[in-house]
């Protein structure tokens, strides 16, 4: 993604034009459609009734209660950090040396290499899933959290390849060179020159595979077996009871989302939206 | 240290970037690789660095043979044209960096740091990133950590290409001070013929993969020894005639007694004349060979004027007028007017 | 300083040296590169291909046949290729207004645009797809709050059928769209129809002219992501849907969960890869014809 021009996209003019006033209310609208359903889960978490109803007829904490006192509910959300955490470091230690290998290496084939390894986003997760199932179900991995961690992996590699690779392409090589130059070896160089620059690709790639394995859900359907993921659980809430509990769960995850979202754009200058519109 | 290269032959594909480049520095010598861009002299400049290795020839440095060392084991201090600093350190910790890469002492680091920054006057700025220097600030930064370990050689690609000229200007001459006064062998790359001769020692011209010639700027610029390097090397006037019994015919001019007329054979023959040597009106008066000639344009440039003409019979050439503050006007376009020059100003171009 | 040391193997002709140079940097990179691709290879392309060639295990097209025949497999798919062709046309009429107006906002707005975009999008499916039942129920907010308005009197039916699935999935790929369109528009030079308008053109035609060509890219990139990601969705249409709505996804883990039907799911996969990757390169061509049109 090309750096923003803020200045120089800004329009001249003070006063806006009747279609700049359509435009801006229109983007309006989208954003109310965008953040209707994270801000309807609020009120409801924090309802007296026990069944759905809106507005909600009282105030409580019984819903945020319940599912802090529910082990089911706890142990869910216990093992989906498990495997999102398992899942980010070996999306980062394998992607991470990957974006490295495709982005410098000079070899033939690499390009369609690199292109190869966008593939788990392109490829339906439910034929993955399927096949993922076959395997793991011959080799006994089903239900065992590291399997789903290694299965996450997989969908998050690409977003590191991605992220990481843009950064490495934008990234300067006469830097290394410099550095070669004035004595520094190659793990050093790496270590003390091109990673320090990178830490906005890395930071967002590491939210991003981390998110994206706590929030999925096809793959663990099929892999996750009776160790439930906290989306599993969650879905099958959505199934057979529906109660408030859920929107306690949203908020946290919501309030939690946010503030890692927060951090990365601290952090993560802009490197987000590289990977969905590259 | 003294630096050698011999034979040096790099190709890509079927071009020869480098066709067989020998070159001989000094110890504490300013040698300036002066070419046109794609004439070879980045990678003759990566292939002493180690970033490039030749398909033939060797360098050597203080004596030992470093054509397949890597970058990091030949002790070169480089200056890239971006400056290639790192933006995520302070200026302090890019000084500092050589030296922790050769796990000096700490002590030893903070001390020689602080000589570095005061070498190039940058002593209130260890703590400021690379961003918040400007372009002559950052240049120096660049030089401070190429020269802070003590490199057996300090390489400079194109170090003043970004900066405007007044402040080139004044760099040239502070970089060219701090050559001097810590003695080190210097190979500066620019393709920039004035910056060249202002900084030099000697100055080898490259063009096609070859050096052209070597020597001193004085040298160059008064004998070049061929075409490419007579006009590289500042403005010139390049005058075909026929030399024959110690004299050239040129047209307009007629016949000119040839410098070193004996080893002069017959023939066709190239000469150059500066156009600082080419004189008009009353300056051109006494001067032995002379022509009539228009004036075609009129470029007033301040202590000079640049003046392009018709000789007549002839062919266009180039003259350079000095000008003092009660000088009359330089003659306007349309005017005809008396040009001349002494023989001894001119220059045999070696045919070929 | 001895720096024969690095050419330990001393070799006489430096080009055999520079070979051995860049062989060892690419063995190194390639080394760097073989552990994620060894585990692509053996938990993502093994099992998938594995999988796609049961489909025609014993040598028979069977399976290919019983999907193409059957009425019921051939209106899935279409019906799927619908849904993903209308939440593809919905995405894009949304989302480029929005593009437009991003690459046009000043600080504040980019910041406050980006944050409506980026939080739902981080934000799990399932969270969504939960609000969404709240919102679009019979008596849910949206149609309590039209009531309460006296702008209907019956329920609109939002959810369980169609259209809960259509607004269930534009919103989750809503971002999908507005991100590539904004990347464009920000690549067009703002002079260029500045330049334009200085010629004479009034706004509209300024920017049918220039700015709209030149995010083409930026479309057909989106266009593709949403098509292909839209085709394969599962979540959304299970729980937004209510049975009522069957995309192929769905039939694919009915086969295999229900009937344990293995070479009919993997042939009813072939036909979803296979539609899948179609349509990404006929949009990535139709994307090329755009570039060529516009450079």
């Amino acid at each position: 993604m090309p750096r923003h021009r803020p200045r120089s996209n800004r329009p001249r003019s003070n006063r806006p034009s009747p279609g700049k006033i359509l435009l801006g209310a229109f983007a309006g609208l989208v954003f109310f459609f965008l953040l209707l359903p994270l801000l309807v889960v609020f009120p409801i978490s924090l309802s007296s009734a026990a069944y759905l109803q809106f507005p909600p007829p009282g105030f409580s904490w019984q819903w945020y209660q319940r599912y802090l006192d529910d082990p089911g509910w706890i142990e869910a959300t216990w093992r989906s950090l498990q495997v999102a955490a398992l899942c980010t470091a070996l999306a980062m230690g394998l992607g991470v040396p990957l974006a490295f290998f495709l982005a410098r290496s000079r070899l033939p084939g690499v390009r369609l290499l690199d292109r190869l390894t966008a593939a788990p986003i392109i490829v339906p997760t439910i034929i993955l899933s399927i096949a993922l199932y076959g395997v793991f179900a011959r080799l006994q991995l089903v239900g065992e959290w590291y399997g789903l961690a290694i299965a996450h992996t997989v969908l998050a590699l690409p977003f590191v390849v991605i992220l990481v690779g843009a950064g490495l392409r934008g990234f300067d090589e006469t830097q290394e060179q410099a550095a070669a130059g004035l004595g520094a070896a190659w793990p050093w160089i790496v270590w003390r020159v091109t990673l320090p620059q990178l830490r906005p690709s890395l930071v967002s790639a590491a939210f991003l595979s981390f998110v994206s394995s706590f929030d999925e859900l096809v793959l663990a359907m099929f892999l996750s077996g009776a160790a439930m993921t906290l989306p599993k659980k969650m879905f099958d809430n959505i199934l057979m009871e529906i109660d408030p509990t859920i929107a306690a769960v949203s908020v946290l995850q919501i309030l939690l989302v946010a503030v890692a979202l927060g951090l990365t754009s601290l952090f993560g200058r802009g490197a987000l939206t590289t990977t969905i519109t590259r | 240290m003294q630096l050698s290269v011999t034979g040096i032959v790099r190709r890509f594909g079927t071009v020869a970037a480098l066709g067989g480049v020998d070159l001989d520095v000094a110890e504490g010598e300013f040698l300036t690789i002066l070419g046109p861009s794609g004439s070879g002299k980045t990678t003759l400049l990566k292939a002493i660095a180690g970033f490039e290795i030749p398909d033939e020839g060797a360098v050597t440095l203080g004596g030992l043979d470093v054509t397949l060392a890597p970058p990091r084991s030949r002790e070169v201090g480089m200056v890239f044209q971006n400056y290639a600093l790192f933006p995520h350190m302070s200026v302090a910790q890019n000084i500092a960096f050589p030296l922790e890469m050769r796990r000096r002492p700490r002590a030893e680091v903070r001390q020689r740091v602080e000589a570095a920054l005061r070498l190039v006057e940058l002593e209130g700025m260890a703590a400021r990133l690379p961003r918040q220097l400007s372009g002559g600030q950052q240049q120096r930064v660049a030089l401070a950590r190429a020269v802070v370990f003590d490199p057996k050689l300090l390489l400079l690609d194109e170090p003043f290409g970004a900066l405007d000229r007044k402040l080139r200007e004044s760099l040239q001459l502070e970089v060219r001070r701090l050559q001097r006064r810590l003695g080190l062998t210097t190979l500066f790359i620019t393709h920039d013929q004035e910056e060249a001769l202002i900084m030099s020692d000697r100055i080898a011209v490259m063009d096609k993969g070859r050096i052209q010639q070597i020597g001193r700027p004085g040298d160059l610029y008064a004998r070049p020894a061929s075409r490419f390097v007579a006009d590289f090397l500042g403005e010139s006037n390049l005058l075909e005639g026929r030399a024959g019994q110690g004299v050239a015919q040129l047209p307009g001019f007629g016949a000119v007694p040839l410098p070193g007329a004996a080893a002069q054979p017959d023939g066709p023959v190239t000469l150059l004349l500066r156009p600082e040597a080419l004189r008009v009106e009353a300056a051109a008066a006494p001067l032995p060979c002379r022509a009539t000639g228009t004036v075609l344009e009129t470029v007033f440039l301040g202590q000079s004027a640049k003046l392009r003409l018709r000789v007549e019979g002839g062919a266009e050439m180039l003259a350079r007028l000095p000008l003092r503050p009660s000088d009359p006007p330089p003659p306007a376009e349309g005017v005809v007017v008396t040009l001349g020059f002494a023989p001894e100003d001119l220059h045999v171009v070696p045919q070929g | 300083m001895s720096s024969r040391k690095a050419d330990p193997a001393g070799f006489a002709a430096p080009g055999h040296g520079r070979r051995v140079v860049a062989r060892r940097r690419e063995a190194g990179l390639l080394l760097l590169g073989l552990p994620a691709l060894l585990l692509l290879a053996l938990v993502f392309a093994w099992p998938v291909l594995r999988l796609l060639s049961l489909s025609v295990e014993g040598g028979t097209l069977a399976h290919f046949e019983k999907a193409a025949l059957d009425g019921l497999y051939v209106s899935v798919l279409l019906d799927s290729l619908r849904i993903a062709a209308l939440v593809t046309a919905i995405c894009l009429v949304l989302a480029y207004p929005v593009a437009f107006w991003l690459s046009r906002a000043g600080r504040l707005g980019l910041a406050i645009g980006m944050f409506a975009l980026l939080l739902p999008f981080w934000t799990s499916v399932l969270v969504r797809t939960y609000a969404w039942l709240v919102l679009l129920g019979r008596n849910g907010v949206v149609n309590r709050t039209l009531r309460d308005w006296g702008w209907t009197e019956a329920p609109l039916p939002l959810l369980h059928n169609t259209t809960g699935v259509l607004i269930g999935m534009v919103h989750v790929l809503l971002p999908y769209m507005v991100l590539p369109v904004y990347a464009a528009l920000l690549r067009v030079d703002p002079d260029l129809t500045r330049a334009a308008e200085g010629l004479g053109a009034p706004a509209w035609r300024s920017f049918l002219r220039v700015t709209l060509p030149l995010s083409m890219p930026g479309v057909s990139a989106g266009c593709a992501l949403v098509f292909v990601l839209s085709l394969g969705f599962f979540i959304t249409p299970a729980l937004l849907g209510g049975g009522h709505v069957i995309m192929i996804s769905m039939l694919i883990e009915q086969q295999v969960r229900e009937f344990l039907e293995w070479p009919f799911a993997a042939a009813l996969s072939t036909v979803l890869l296979l539609a899948t990757l179609a349509i990404y390169a006929l949009i990535g061509r139709l994307t090329r014809g755009a570039r060529l049109a516009t450079s």
